[in-house]
Parts: structure tokens; C-alpha cells; sequence
């Protein structure tokens, strides 16, 4: 039962990071009908944010996170001006390529500055201690994690509901030629998902460093993370989280009780959110709360 | 502007045909003559780089008929080469069978795979179905590892030197020629598929697939085959990598090759046979110039830059292409040949 418990606690903790990750997606395919593929390199380009301001600059924890969100909003801003821009308009075949191509290119600029190495994480975030009867299940960094990553998503959910910019966003995302009558700018609305995609990455990754440690196959986790993507519906916010906690979990148990049991010690953990994946592709393609697409010729 | 002047059509088999003019037959000939005396003045690595080349060129042509032609954007491709690689690994070194028997074995086994995972193509597309072969990739990949009995798992599977007639195809030279060949009857094959009824069919679904449903191309009979054909290809060309190193390991089908073979896809043009070497033969030659270029930028900048050189430049490339010039080299390419043919009134 304990190993269970263990298992169920840090699958909440992976899986709040997935619904962050795949909440930056969901975001920018409401607002500007792109699929981001880079999203998973946003993460990697947070972890090593907080590898840099944590361990190398010694700024303290909210500090080093409010300097990745800095960083992470000049990164939104510059990659939806120069590359996604003058793609408006374009297949949808064309925007794939571009965040593929993107995905590479922050991938060598990671390699580039950081040289792609694995950093283990060394402490730095506040550790919350839990009554002793609970903290032999969740490590206090996961902790934070859920934590954080709660704060973050009610803070996007109010951002969402009650100020002019969210109603901007979810009009874009009904209707963009509406929105553009009414005077509202929907390139400035795109650039917004940009930016909250970003950072939304950045923060992830901040996340995962205090978790694992930082490396270059961390972007690895935004492909992953295209499974709670489609799980949840590519076009719900709330299908993301939902969905991002079940296949934290689901992976968890699966791979601790699986993996013994194959041969070459397991790794089920690297395939699992891919196996979920083409079995939601086949059997319910728009997710668990998506929207289901009626075309036409 | 697919003629020079004075060329007349004078039957349909004459307007069909691929090669109109002597001079066109001349240039082929030609291309065949360069490349096929290639080992004789070629240095060894220029010939490794071409015979890679070659490969890719077999591999991305698959993708093409499958992407550029029918739409279905794979981006699982490299998982598929490693299909037919391993399949020809395990045939030729476990079982002792020939290689010829291997190779076509190796495309059959990658596009029987490629059709289970081209299954859901039917009810989903776009981004949904390039989930898909992401998906793809990194199962069979994992399969692949755990199926450690049959095929080494990460350690990989040494395979014996092909030999086609008692031949033995050892040296670089008679590989090169091996892989021209074979290169050569694939781009033979890929121009013509796309020209029958069954390229017609792969067409009108790229454009508009429920409007050739209606018109009456079964949609799942013709998305799967152009899976089937595609992952073929990739299969072949896995198998070829395999022989090419003697070595089947699961490092040779990364992930970031399937990327790779779409941008080289973007850059030399969607959908034309053409292209496809065009695009094949830019994104190689820049990985090489980046892996010729890298130690002398990591000299003078941080050590690692050799390393995120190659990732940066093919990015941005592909980048540049997209906003520039989406049409790819191609393009480019006719528009240069009419150019030439209307000289000297072109503008």
C-alpha cells in the first residue's frame, strides 16, 4: 500500500507538470490554431533557466522564477513575431514544420549555453515539511510542484474569467474575423498565447529541475506530454489538467508494478504516454472532452 | 513551360513521357555515367557521403509519396527505417538468409508495420495523425530494445557483409554503386507510382479527401497504401543503412531523423520527385559543412558549439524556407529551367 501511495503522490506531481505543458499548448491552438511541437523545449529552456539563476547567479527561489517568467515572455514575443507571424494564413502543414524547426533550433541554442549536460538539482526551492505520518509518500519537492503548478493554473483560470485580456482570448478562440471587427488586435492576442505558452514552459521545466535535475532529453517531455494532450482534448483547458494528472498517475503505477515484470529492466515509462496516445487516436480522436469536429467539403 | 519550343505533343504517350528530347536522354545518360564512374576519382568519404545521401534519398522518396503526395504527414519515418533494418538484421545474421532475400523482406516487414500504424489515418489527420507516428517511432523503437533475444536490444545486432551472387559487397566503391542502383529504380518507381491511377487517387485525398471519397477513391484502401509504399521504401533504405555499417543499433533511427526528412521534404518542395533529391542533398551537404565547420567554431567559441551548429543551421534553414520560398528548390528549379528555355525573352 505504501509503494502504491508513493507512486500515486509522485504521479500527481508529474502529472500536475504535464497539464502545465499541456496547457501552454491548448493555449496557443485556442488562441492562434497553431500546434506548438516546440513546447517540450520550452521546458528544457526552464530547467536550465533555474539551473543558471538557482545555482550559478544564487538568486533566491521566487527571484530565479520570476527572472525565467522574463525570459520566457521575450521568448514568446520573439518567436511569434519573427517565425510565426508570416506564417498566418499558411497550411497547416507549413505551422508543424515551423515549431518542429523552432523546436530544433532552441534544442541547439540549449546545447549552445548550457552544452547540454545533466545538472542534478541542489537544492534551493523552500521545502514544505508534511505531518511525519504523510512525508514518506511525497518528497517535498513534488510538493512544491503541486503546489506551484495549482497557483499557476488558478491564476491562468482567473486571468481566463475576469480580465479583459482573457475575454479577448476566449473571443479569439471563438471567432477571429468577430474579434478583429470589434477592434480588438488578434496578431497582440497570438502573441499573448505565445507568451503565456512560454512561460508556462519555463516554469515547468523550473519544476522538473527541482525534481530530477536538468538535461537536454528533458525536452523529451513535450512529446509526452502530446498525450495528455490528446487524452484530454487538444482544445480543452480543463480536459489538460484532468487529463495530465490521469496519465501522471496511470504512468506511475504502470511502469513501478510493470517494469519488473519485462525483460531489460522495463522503461515503460518512456513509452506510456505514447501508448495512450494511439489508443485515444483510434478509439476517441477528439479526447475526453474535446470538442468533436464536424467537416464539410 | 514543361517543354523547350518547337516540341510538339504529338500522341498521348508522347505528352506522358517523362524524357522528351534527345538532349534530355543525353543528360541522363550523362548523370548515369557520373555517377556510376563516381568510385573511380571519388575520395572514400566523399563516397560515404554520397552513399548516405543515396539512403536518405530512398527513404525520404518514401515519405514523399506518403506526405507530399497523399498528405498523410509521417513523422515517425526513421521508426520505420529501423523496422526494416532490424528485420534485415535479424534475417541475414540469426537466419543466415542472402541479402537479396533480406532486402525486399525489410520493405515488406516496414510497410506491414507502417499500415497497423497508418490504421488510424482513416479516422483522424493533420496534427492527430503525425501524433500517431510520433507514436510510432518511439514504440517500435521500445519494442525493439525489449525484444533483447532477437534482436540484441541497445546493444544492437552485428550483420554479416552482404553478398549478392557470391559477390561479396565489401569495400565503400561497390557499396556506393550497390546503393545507386537500388536509389536509381526507386526514383524510377516513385516518379511512375505517382503518374498511375493509384498517384491520381493519393492526390485527390492530399487535396480534398472527402471530396474523393464522394468521387469514389476508397479512402482506406488508398491512405494505407500509401503507407504501405511509403514505409517500403523506409524499409529498404533501414535495411541499407543496417548493411552499410554492418551493425543494426537503435542510435541509427533517432527521433530527430524523422524530423530531419521532413524539413528536407520543406526545403526541396512537397510533392515532386525531384525535389526530393534537391532537399536530400541540401540538408546533408549542410550537415556536413556543420560538422566540417563545427571544430573550428568551437576553437574559437565555447567547446559545444560543434555540437548545436548542425541542430541551429538546419533549423533555421528550414525556417527561412518556410517564410521564403514554401514551394522549396523545386520550384526554384522550374523556375530556372524556363528561364533558360525562353532565353532570350525571358524576364
Amino acid at each position: 500500500m505504501t509503494f502504491f501511495l508513493t507512486l500515486v503522490f509522485s504521479g500527481v506531481g508529474l502529472g500536475m507538470i504535464y497539464a502545465l505543458i499541456a496547457l501552454g499548448f491548448v493555449i496557443i491552438l485556442k488562441c492562434s490554431k497553431a500546434f506548438n511541437i516546440a513546447q517540450g523545449q520550452f521546458v528544457m529552456l526552464g530547467g536550465y533557466l533555474g539551473y543558471t539563476f538557482i545555482l550559478v547567479f544564487h538568486l533566491p527561489a521566487w527571484a530565479a522564477l520570476l527572472a525565467a517568467i522574463a525570459v520566457g515572455v521575450v521568448l514568446g514575443l520573439l518567436i511569434e513575431r519573427l517565425a510565426l507571424r508570416p506564417l498566418i494564413g499558411q497550411s497547416v502543414l507549413s505551422v508543424i514544420m515551423m515549431t518542429i524547426a523552432l523546436s530544433t533550433v532552441l534544442e541547439g541554442v540549449g546545447v549552445l549555453i548550457w552544452g547540454g549536460i545533466y545538472e542534478p538539482y541542489k537544492g534551493g526551492f523552500p521545502t514544505l515539511t508534511l505531518p511525519p505520518a504523510y512525508s514518506s509518500y511525497i518528497s517535498p519537492e513534488t510538493l512544491d510542484g503541486v503546489i506551484l503548478s495549482a497557483i499557476v493554473v488558478i491564476a491562468l483560470m482567473a486571468i481566463f474569467r475576469y480580465t479583459k485580456v482573457g475575454l479577448a482570448m476566449r473571443a479569439t478562440a471563438e471567432d477571429e474575423k468577430v474579434v478583429q471587427s470589434v477592434g480588438i488586435k488578434v496578431t497582440t492576442v497570438y502573441a499573448i498565447s505565445w507568451v503565456i505558452a512560454c512561460v508556462l514552459g519555463v516554469v515547468s521545466g523550473m519544476l522538473l529541475y527541482s525534481i530530477s535535475g536538468v538535461q537536454q532529453t528533458m525536452s523529451d517531455i513535450g512529446l509526452k506530454a502530446f498525450g495528455v494532450i490528446l487524452l484530454g482534448g487538444v482544445d480543452s483547458i480543463g480536459g489538460a489538467i484532468i487529463a495530465g494528472l490521469i496519465v501522471g498517475i496511470l504512468e506511475n503505477v504502470a511502469s513501478g508494478y510493470l517494469d519488473p515484470l519485462l525483460p531489460t529492466g522495463g522503461g515503460l515509462a518512456s513509452v506510456f504516454p505514447f501508448i495512450i496516445m494511439i489508443i485515444v487516436l483510434i478509439f476517441k480522436p477528439h479526447g475526453l472532452f474535446g470538442t468533436a469536429r464536424i467537416e464539410r467539403i | 513551360m514543361t517543354l523547350p519550343s518547337g516540341i510538339f505533343q504529338g500522341s498521348f504517350k508522347q505528352d506522358m513521357a517523362v524524357f522528351r528530347t534527345k538532349t534530355q536522354w543525353l543528360m541522363l545518360l550523362a548523370l548515369f555515367v557520373f555517377i556510376f564512374t563516381m568510385p573511380l576519382y571519388a575520395s572514400d568519404k566523399t563516397l560515404t557521403t554520397l552513399t548516405i545521401i543515396g539512403i536518405t534519398i530512398i527513404s525520404v522518396l518514401g515519405l514523399n509519396i506518403l506526405t507530399g503526395y497523399c498528405g498523410q504527414i509521417s513523422m515517425g519515418h526513421a521508426g520505420f527505417m529501423a523496422v526494416g533494418g532490424y528485420a534485415a538484421a535479424v534475417l541475414m545474421a540469426r537466419l543466415h538468409m542472402p541479402f537479396l532475400v533480406a532486402l525486399p523482406a525489410a520493405g515488406l516487414a516496414a510497410g506491414i508495420v507502417g499500415i497497423i500504424f497508418g490504421l488510424p489515418s482513416l479516422k483522424i489527420k493533420g496534427f492527430y495523425l503525425i501524433m500517431t507516428t510520433v507514436a510510432a517511432q518511439f514504440i517500435v523503437l521500445w519494442i525493439i530494445i525489449q525484444m533483447r533475444s532477437v534482436t540484441g536490444g541497445a546493444d544492437g545486432l552485428a550483420v554479416p557483409k552482404p553478398e549478392i551472387f557470391g559477390l561479396v559487397i565489401g569495400s565503400k566503391a561497390s557499396y556506393f554503386i550497390l546503393v545507386m542502383i537500388i536509389a536509381c529504380l526507386a526514383t524510377y518507381l516513385a516518379k511512375n507510382i505517382v503518374r498511375t491511377r493509384v498517384g491520381r487517387a493519393f492526390i485527390a485525398i492530399r487535396d480534398n479527401d472527402l471530396a474523393a471519397e464522394v468521387m469514389g477513391v476508397n479512402l482506406l484502401y488508398y491512405k494505407l497504401t500509401a503507407f504501405f509504399i511509403g514505409c517500403v521504401y523506409a524499409g529498404v533504405a533501414g535495411a541499407l543503412m543496417v548493411n552499410y555499417i554492418n551493425y543494426a543499433n537503435v542510435e541509427q533511427f533517432p527521433f530527430i531523423n524523422s524530423v530531419w526528412y521532413l524539413g528536407m521534404l520543406i526545403v526541396g518542395g512537397m510533392g515532386s520527385t525531384v525535389g526530393v533529391i534537391f532537399g536530400v542533398i541540401a540538408i546533408q551537404l549542410l550537415q556536413q559543412l556543420a560538422t566540417t565547420a563545427g571544430p573550428i567554431l568551437a576553437a574559437v567559441m565555447v567547446p559545444q558549439a560543434a555540437a548545436s551548429l548542425a541542430l541551429i543551421a538546419n533549423g533555421l534553414v528550414i525556417i527561412i524556407f518556410l517564410i521564403f520560398e514554401p514551394r522549396g528548390l523545386a520550384h526554384r528549379w522550374e523556375m530556372i529551367k524556363a528561364y533558360y528555355r525562353r532565353w532570350p525573352f525571358s524576364q
